[in-house]
């Protein structure tokens, strides 16, 4: 158990660095100059003077040899200094902290509904005995996987804010605010995971050891939770960890639908201005986020499924 | 054992609905199980007989409907009782033994659990008392220290004690009939063995009658009280076991037994005094020097006459990263050689490590340490070009053809395959090729055109045979490849690779746990036990005064001895 942690740990610092690294090249290394842009501050780069740029160049370090930039910029990124912003001039961490918390609300709603919704339809597409029902749950996902997440949005807050006015359409305050964003996010998510564990649900079901079960004199109901649910539980799991990534890069659409303040509104910003050090910062939250989930799946894993950790070898003789 | 029937089946008819329509599979059987008695339903793989075992647990398979006649256990009808009454009998008075201990048990709940679920299912004892329970049924069923296996997982035991595993289940609640569905075909011979005294030891003391389904009629003479032999759905012959197999009346089950290849069979014996492989005449070859024949001495064979030799062959698996102990040898200083024209027989359980010597001798597994000489050159190093011409010239014939075909490529694909793979001909010629190799294993050349899908295992694993001799090799490996037929393709497919042997003059290495069919196919056997060759020599020698006590216990537990 403690080799598997820490490889799994190991794992998860090299993803980190890989992605800091993967963003400083990519950010910092392509054509344009990140002072003109930075001084231009998304604005017409023409009006900006030579000795402007000089001046941003020197005050961000830019001036130095690249792999020298790379070095202070990494060991100032491993204390959690990711720089200042070049519009504002506040800490990049600041920024990121300030607009987490309405984010990480939004993503947790979007998470926790789009798998309760994705369980259910596929326990119960799984479990009922009436085809028509059958047949109906089950062809949901992929109607729900094709609808594009704007276009839901769009749609529910034209019905639900302005026909029925349910739900607010804006803004962050309170409760009501985040219903709509939230299934907004989830049913795409919802939809994958009712795909994929109605899948393995299948499988499982149709494993020898499932007749066993039943041959045991064990009702419909015991079979589904007791055997099959545990051991079809790991692919939808794993697409968790999966999504969780992408959860961030939905929410930089729905909060631009929904208005609402976060860290995928400050991404849409960051970006039109180019004001590189968000960006990263994002990139790097973003990774963080994927490491983050994907090790707790990876520690959940070998609790719901114990061959995946146990080295001991089958014994020999019957 | 007289009086009422325990389960008395009248005239059953069991159709699946298919897309091409109603299929028959049970059409119109009738047999009774008395209390106590043991009886065995024996029939090839699609003559109905896991059917009729899952139409008397209420199991069938989706699509599966009983259509007429009645299957009456103790009183009431199965055949239309509902699910509730069928779930109250299932685990409760009638058992389950399946067929395949590897996959029949949940992986991820503890052994201890799963014995214990029929009790709490059937509310018989609490949770308490039910754990306590299932460990006393661990250790009825044979396993020592039943308190340590109650606490593992299924992964964590062999196959042997999966099954045992799964006695204990289907005895938990102390059923008065047990279906068991080829309890024991997927084990090893020996384990084979003791898995069934123990099933029969268990029933016979708390006087469980037992319907055994088996396609072996070895198990069947040796178990059960009465045989019902079943065909195409429907019996063609019952009786008791010595009356059925002595003297049967049904020509169908005269074909069965004809087609058994026994330990002491007649056509067998035939066969190996009357048809010794004729050698070809052969390329000359350079002959060993004398340290590479001091190796492998205790062999009478001349240098010239070697195809294949091995020496000192050990294959350890390197243990996971992060484990103390050392890799296990799943090969242990294998010594062997095989001589043009001459088959080999290598013998033993599973694990035994009788695959791995066979795959390094044709350089798909690379040895810990050893060499491999092929036609006098050593090839334990070759790689990249060489290793590939060299491919040309061993080929290898898996166990299963369900397993060893493309699904999406036409048999002519796939017997051609190795020619185009070393761009051999032209198309034409290689198409004609294709047909001349189905011809030689006996195939129509309609075929050409059909997938794996569409064709019989006996047809298949023929196809696999054609394509390993598509580029005439010198060695042919044959790893289990009768196995995953039923015995009537088994023989067909045995006289075939006889009949080959004959006119081609192979050197073979065939690759069997069934001692039976290494009678009838080879010349020399090599026994092997936990990755050790114990003993080599004639088939005749070895079988008749076996050197090894293993050997004697392995020749003990083929089933149906005391029958023939």
């Amino acid at each position: 158990m403690r080799h598997y942690l820490l490889r799994r740990l190991f794992q998860a610092v090299f993803v980190l660095w890989a992605a800091y690294t993967v963003s400083f090249g990519v950010l910092y290394l392509l054509p344009g100059d990140p002072a003109t842009i930075m001084a231009a501050g998304g604005g017409d780069a023409t009006t900006v003077t030579r000795e402007q740029t000089d001046a941003l160049r020197h005050q961000y370090g830019l001036d130095q040899p690249l792999a020298e930039q790379y070095a202070t910029r990494l060991l100032h990124a491993v204390h959690g200094d990711l720089g200042r912003s070049v519009q504002s001039g506040v800490p990049v961490t600041h920024l990121l902290r300030q607009a987490l918390p309405t984010t990480a609300q939004l993503a947790a709603g979007a998470m926790l509904l789009a798998l309760v919704l994705g369980s259910a339809v596929a326990l119960l597409g799984s479990s009922t005995r009436r085809r028509w029902l059958r047949q109906l749950l089950l062809s949901l996902p992929s109607l729900g996987v094709s609808a594009p997440t704007f276009w839901v949005g769009l749609v529910l807050v034209q019905l639900l804010s302005f026909h029925w006015r349910i739900f607010p359409a804006f803004g962050d305050e309170g409760f009501s605010a985040l219903v709509l964003p939230a299934v907004t996010l989830a049913l795409p998510a919802a939809a994958l995971i009712a795909q994929v564990f109605a899948k393995s649900l299948r499988t499982a079901l149709a494993e020898p050891y499932i007749q066993t079960a039943l041959a045991k004199g064990a009702s419909r109901r015991r079979v589904l939770f007791g055997h099959a649910v545990r051991n079809a539980s790991i692919p939808p799991l794993t697409l968790v960890g999966i999504m969780a990534g992408n959860v961030l890069a939905g929410a930089v659409v729905v909060e631009t639908v929904f208005a609402r303040p976060g860290i995928g509104r400050e991404t849409a910003a960051a970006v039109t201005a180019q004001d590189i050090p968000v960006v990263q910062g994002v990139v790097i939250l973003g990774a963080v986020t994927f490491v983050l989930t994907s090790l707790a799946v990876d520690l959940v894993h070998p609790l719901l499924d114990p061959r995946i950790i146990t080295t001991t070898r089958p014994a020999v003789a019957a | 054992m007289t009086g009422e029937p325990l389960l008395d089946i009248r005239d059953l008819r069991i159709s699946y609905r298919t897309r091409a329509g109603t299929v028959p599979a049970v059409r119109g059987i009738g047999l009774s199980v008395l209390p106590g008695e043991v009886v065995a339903l024996v029939g090839e793989s699609g003559s109905g007989k896991s059917t009729v075992a899952h139409a008397v647990t209420g199991l069938l398979p989706r699509g599966g409907s009983v259509d007429a006649g009645s299957m009456t256990f103790a009183g009431a009808d199965l055949a239309r009782a509902d699910e509730s009454t069928l779930r109250g009998l299932r685990g409760r008075t009638i058992g389950l033994i399946p067929q395949d201990p590897m996959v029949s048990l949940n992986p991820v709940q503890r052994v201890g659990h799963q014995v214990a679920e029929p009790l709490i299912i059937h509310r018989l004892a609490d949770r308490p008392a039910a754990r306590r329970r299932a460990v006393e049924l661990l250790q009825e069923a044979g396993l020592a220290e039943p308190a340590q296996v109650a606490r593992q997982y299924p992964h964590e035991l062999s196959g042997g004690m999966r099954q045992r595993v799964l006695i204990a289940i289907a005895l938990a609640a102390r059923p008065r009939l047990i279906v068991a569905d080829e309890p024991t075909s997927a084990l090893d011979v020996t384990v084979q063995r003791k898995i069934l005294d123990h099933i029969g030891t268990l029933t016979r003391e708390r006087g469980i009658a037992v319907l055994l389904i088996t396609h072996d009629l070895g198990v069947a003479a040796d178990r059960a009280h009465r045989v019902a032999v079943m065909s195409r759905g429907e019996i063609v012959e019952t009786g008791p076991v010595r009356q059925v197999l002595d003297s049967p009346r049904h020509p169908y089950t005269r074909g069965l037994l004809a087609a058994v290849p026994g330990l002491g069979h007649p056509g067998a014996a035939l066969r190996e005094n009357g048809g010794a492989p004729r050698p070809r005449p052969v390329p000359a070859v350079t002959p060993l020097d004398d340290r590479d024949l001091s190796a492998v001495a205790g062999n009478p064979a001349t240098a010239s006459g070697d195809l294949v030799v091995a020496e000192d062959l050990v294959k350890e698996f390197s243990a996971r990263r992060g484990e103390r102990r050392t890799g296990r040898r799943a090969v242990d200083s294998v010594s062997l050689r095989i001589r043009r024209g001459e088959t080999l027989a290598l013998v033993g359980e599973s694990g035994s490590g009788k695959s791995t010597t066979a795959r390094m001798l044709v350089r798909l597994t690379d040895p810990t340490s050893g060499r491999v000489i092929f036609d006098g050159q050593d090839i334990t190093h070759l790689d990249g070009g060489e290793l590939r011409r060299l491919r040309r010239r061993m080929q290898v014939v898996h166990q299963s053809p369900y397993a060893s075909l493309s699904p999406r490529m036409s048999i002519a694909e796939i017997v051609s395959e190795p020619l185009r793979a070393f761009r051999i001909g032209t198309r034409a010629e290689r198409s004609r090729q294709a047909t001349a190799l189905l011809d030689q294993v006996r195939l129509p050349a309609a075929l050409l055109g059909r997938r794996p899908a569409e064709l019989s295992g006996g047809q298949r694993q023929r196809v696999a045979i054609a394509r390993a001799l598509a580029l005439g090799p010198d060695l042919l490996v044959c790893d289990e490849p009768v196995s995953a037929l039923d015995v009537s393709s088994q023989a067909q497919i045995l006289d075939l690779l006889v009949d080959l042997q004959n006119d081609l003059g192979l050197g073979c290495l065939f690759i069997s746990h069934d001692l039976a069919v290494v009678r009838q196919i080879a010349s020399r056997v090599g026994v092997m036990h936990q990755g050790k060759l114990l003993e080599t020599g004639p088939v005749e020698k070895v079988f008749a005064s076996p050197f090894h006590a293993y050997t004697q216990e392995l020749l003990a537990a083929v089933p149906g001895r005391s029958a023939r």
